[in-house]
């Protein structure tokens, strides 16, 4: 009897506990939905009063961005969205091609052994500070990039892409060979035994088979290259004219943002229209990103 | 051991708030924010002065006039440092959040034009270089030089060196959208030393080395009033204090109200004549003898 009732006590104790677990989780996981909503809203709200003084066509059409100008306050964002794509298109050309290609590597050709020290490293890529990677742009890659396209000076969109491409492998990297690792060893076994080689078994079966994964992977480094500020700052020369191509100075969103909001005075149509490219590059990086998610889901229930 | 602990924990607790204690009781630290061009000059100021007065701490950060100017109208520092003067847009957010600044012209700076050493141009008009900066001259062709591209480089649009150089030399119009926007002074010079077909402009203070020699790779150009007359260095002491030299600007510190207690103390030790020599080793030049008189009144 006693007995009986010291385990319906400990029992109801154990499920005390297992809630109250359970809704600490739930808070947890709840909080960065709201961080997420509340950082947008907040976005939304300071973005918005931009448009009461800049025209919404202007700003999104014209490629002048000149807030502090003596003759005409010009506030276009179209020079920096295209600026921000080039780099980042540029950094993905760079970045997809070596990232596969290290991916397959790891996977399919690679010793274990090899594969056991390359990877760690390759993720401890991920770790270096963007100030850092700057550094080498400005020291290492302008001067040599200016030597080789013989131009005076490296602190160009080429630039730029070569250090994102070198920020985006190691998300690549890791996440193309995680889904390669993914897809089932019965494919493999059997495009040998039908007499395929091994590079036609990796082309034809393998990065077919994983390509979802290979696209999220893709689609999140682009997500990185799209916001990332201190490399490009240091790196791209922050000229504000509309790039003539890869080998012109250019100014991105992020880099516009860091440049002027220390020293813009707060509540003004500068100040606005700063959280204005800050909402647009917010749009860009949420889709971005969830495009890339919808796709590794997919890959994922096909796994299943 | 358990108490042992306990007694350790208890000593670091004490400790701390002993500590707390002390901070709190020492004297609130001086702000002093704002020019790239004067963070350097002002730093070693500061550091003399409080070898002095170990009881007055100083605290001395960049970021740009426009922000230096912005804090000391938001009241987050004590001295606004500044290379242009205040716009009246700024002194009408200043009267509505109740401050009155008082300028003080703390050392003279010849802005100084600089270009790759190798480059042959060697002098040039204050209407060129706005040529030049505006975008209307593009190559080194038309002013003497080789038939390339020029490359501008210039300060990001919160400086005072921009608003100045904007103001004086440009006309007030719009600069080129193709000049790369610098984060300081040192940032510029090396962008120039780096890039054989650079130009572009900087505090006096950043284009000579400790010893007062030209830094190395960068030459500094001769500036004229106009095509037809002379041309002068930055670094010509009696042009600078003849007026003749073009683009000469007084270096600014403003407080919010008149200066007390130890702000007034660090900007007498600042005009004083130690302080003044000490502006001229870090290649500014002191201030003539008609703004002294002007700063003695306002420190009255």
């Amino acid at each position: 009897m006693v007995k009986k009732m010291i385990t319906t006590r400990r029992t109801s104790f154990i499920r005390f506990k297992e809630s109250a677990i359970r809704a600490f989780f739930f808070t947890n996981g709840i909080l960065a939905v709201f961080i997420l909503l509340g950082i947008f809203l907040f976005l939304l709200y300071t973005a918005f009063p931009a448009f009461r003084e800049i025209d919404i066509k202007e700003f999104f059409t014209s490629k002048n961005w000149d807030p502090t100008s003596p003759v005409k306050e010009e506030y276009g964002i179209l020079s920096m969205i295209v600026s921000t794509f080039l780099v980042t298109l540029g950094a993905l050309a760079i970045a997809v091609p070596i990232g596969i290609g290290v991916a397959s590597y790891l996977s399919d050709v690679a010793h274990w052994k090899v594969r056991e020290i390359v990877k760690p490293i390759v993720e401890i890529l991920a770790g270096i500070p963007s100030v850092v990677i700057g550094f080498l742009g400005i020291v290492l890659f302008g001067p040599a990039i200016a030597k080789i396209t013989g131009q005076s000076h490296g602190l160009n969109a080429i630039n730029g892409s070569i250090l994102l491409a070198v920020m985006a492998l190691p998300t690549i990297i890791s996440i193309s060979e995680d889904s390669l690792n993914a897809v089932p060893r019965a494919y493999k076994e059997a495009s040998l035994a039908l007499g395929a080689s091994r590079w036609q078994t990796l082309i034809r079966v393998k990065i077919p088979a994983a390509l979802s994964g290979i696209i999220a992977a893709v689609m999140l480094g682009m997500g990185r290259a799209i916001g990332e500020t201190m490399t490009v700052l240091m790196a791209t020369g922050n000229a504000p004219a509309f790039p003539r191509g890869f080998l012109s100075s250019i100014r991105t969103m992020t880099a516009t943002i860091a440049i002027e909001l220390g020293e813009v005075p707060y509540y003004t149509t500068h100040y606005y229209a700063l959280f204005a490219i800050g909402l647009v590059l917010f749009i860009i990086t949420f889709f971005v990103n969830l495009i890339s998610d919808i796709v590794l889901h997919k890959f994922q229930e096909r796994e299943l | 051991m358990n108490s042992r602990k306990l007694l350790l924990v208890g000593f670091l607790c004490l400790g701390l708030i002993a500590s707390a204690g002390t901070v709190s009781a020492q004297r609130k630290m001086m702000q002093i924010k704002g020019s790239d061009t004067l963070v350097n000059l002002v730093q070693i100021l500061a550091e003399v002065y409080m070898a002095k007065n170990p009881r007055n701490p100083i605290a001395v950060l960049g970021g740009g006039s426009g922000t230096g100017i912005a804090a000391l109208i938001n009241g987050t520092c004590d001295i606004a440092n500044h290379s242009r003067p205040i716009k009246d847009k700024e002194l009408q957010m200043a009267k509505d959040n109740g401050v009155t600044p008082h300028t003080f012209v703390i050392a003279v700076d010849g802005l100084s034009v600089i270009v790759n050493q190798n480059n042959p141009v060697s002098r040039l008009s204050i209407d060129q270089i706005g040529a030049m900066f505006r975008g209307e001259i593009k190559t080194w062709k038309e002013v003497g030089g080789p038939d390339k591209s020029i490359s501008l480089y210039g300060r990001q649009s919160n400086s005072g060196t921009y608003g100045f150089f904007q103001e004086y030399v440009l006309g007030n119009q719009n600069y080129s959208a193709d000049m790369k926007q610098m984060n300081g002074n040192a940032q510029i010079v090396e962008g120039v030393t780096a890039d054989k077909l650079g130009v572009g402009y900087v505090g006096v203070g950043y284009v000579v080395d400790a010893q007062g020699n030209v830094k190395k790779g960068i030459k500094i150009l001769k500036v004229s009033k106009d095509t037809d007359s002379a041309a002068y260095s930055p670094l010509d002491k009696a042009a600078i204090d003849s007026g003749d030299y073009p683009i000469a600007r007084g270096l600014l510190q403003s407080t919010a109200g008149g200066p007390k207690g130890a702000v007034l103390d660090f900007i007498t030790f600042e005009l004083s004549p130690e302080g003044q020599k000490i502006v001229e080793e870090e290649g500014f030049f002191p201030i003539g003898a008609g703004q002294m008189v002007e700063n003695t009144k306002k420190l009255k």
